[in-house]
């Protein structure tokens, strides 16, 4: 029997969840549209950022916001030399863990640095807003290099 | 909110950030393979085609190509009756993305006659809390210029009005 062509065709599986975010990460994202981004002060004294509602060693429940820079350091990064649709940026960028500054911890985002060249741990970057922000992680465009201070 | 949580002013007097969309989405070509691509183009000449495995003679439903159980090749082709009988279905009361169907409305596996797998479907022309399992339906095919390789060629199921099928002859296949 010869073989009849395989038939095939487009398949998208997509899930529309929504959650409640709680009162630590409400904060957080309310922050990010109103421009400003928010750490939490954890038992031993860090600045945890992206905050978290219970501390990471004791559990305890954690509720001394505070606001940080809009500056930071990269503390690791890797290149993103394709970047996939909905990824931050629709040029190659590089994901980031960055430590805002008066944080303890880094947070993950893309730095727009055109090429890997330009990237490098301890390097400076600054926040770039979306001019339209609701309330999400994206309300950040992405990170920018910074000329040292 | 927490009591405890202390906003620092330029939060305070601005509505709150609740909820968050976080959708997840996948896209995928998907690829019949051999045996699929035969079943979808039975189904866009109004036929519905298993194949039955040489060693349990269960006829698989849609084909895959192979028995699951028995892991050998399903070679032999068996036309099954556009009948048979609801094995299992639900009541939808949950409205999703995407759908038109007026609620509520039954998805149901129907086992077509001489079936040994069952198709999943909508069961139509009947008042839903009149659906029952065991229920003897036929397909309702899509007008003959709009049959295509898939299964919403197959619009619905509707009642044959046949009696029932007792329990014994289908609990295998629930």
């Amino acid at each position: 029997m010869p073989a009849a062509e395989i038939l095939s065709a487009p398949l998208v599986l997509e899930y529309p969840f929504s959650r409640t975010v709680g009162p630590v990460q409400s904060a957080f994202l309310t922050g990010l549209r109103e421009g400003v981004v928010l750490g939490v002060r954890a038992v031993d004294g860090r600045v945890v950022c992206p905050p978290m509602e219970y501390d990471p060693t004791t559990s305890d429940e954690l509720t001394e916001l505070v606001e940080l820079g809009e500056m930071g350091t990269v503390a690791t990064w890797s290149w993103e030399p394709e970047p996939r649709p909905n990824q931050p940026l629709d040029r190659p960028f590089a994901w980031a863990l960055i430590r805002l500054d008066g944080a303890d911890t880094g947070l993950l985002h893309a730095v727009d640095a055109g090429s890997p060249e330009r990237m490098a741990s301890g390097m400076r970057v600054r926040i770039h807003w979306k001019d339209e922000r609701v309330g999400s992680i994206t309300d950040i465009a992405c990170f920018e290099p910074a000329e040292a201070a | 909110m927490s009591e405890l949580l202390v906003l620092p002013p330029a939060l305070r007097d601005v509505e709150p950030v609740r909820s968050i969309r976080t959708p997840a989405r996948l896209e995928y070509t998907f690829r019949a393979g051999e045996a699929t691509s035969r079943f979808l183009r039975g189904i866009a000449s109004k036929r519905i085609l298993g194949e039955r495995c040489p060693v349990c003679g269960k006829v698989m439903l849609p084909p895959r190509g192979s028995c699951p159980t028995d892991g050998v090749p399903t070679g032999e082709q068996v036309e099954l009756a556009d009948r048979g009988i609801v094995t299992t279905f639900c009541v939808v009361n949950v409205k999703f993305s995407g759908s038109a169907m007026e609620l509520p409305y039954v998805c149901a596996s129907v086992l077509p006659d001489g079936a040994d797998m069952g198709l999943f479907g909508l069961v139509q022309e009947i008042p839903f809390d009149q659906i029952r399992m065991g229920m003897r339906v036929e397909a309702v095919w899509v007008d003959d210029d709009e049959l295509q390789p898939n299964l919403a060629s197959i619009k619905w199921w509707r009642p044959t009005g046949e009696p029932d099928a007792p329990y014994e002859s289908y609990r295998e296949h629930v």
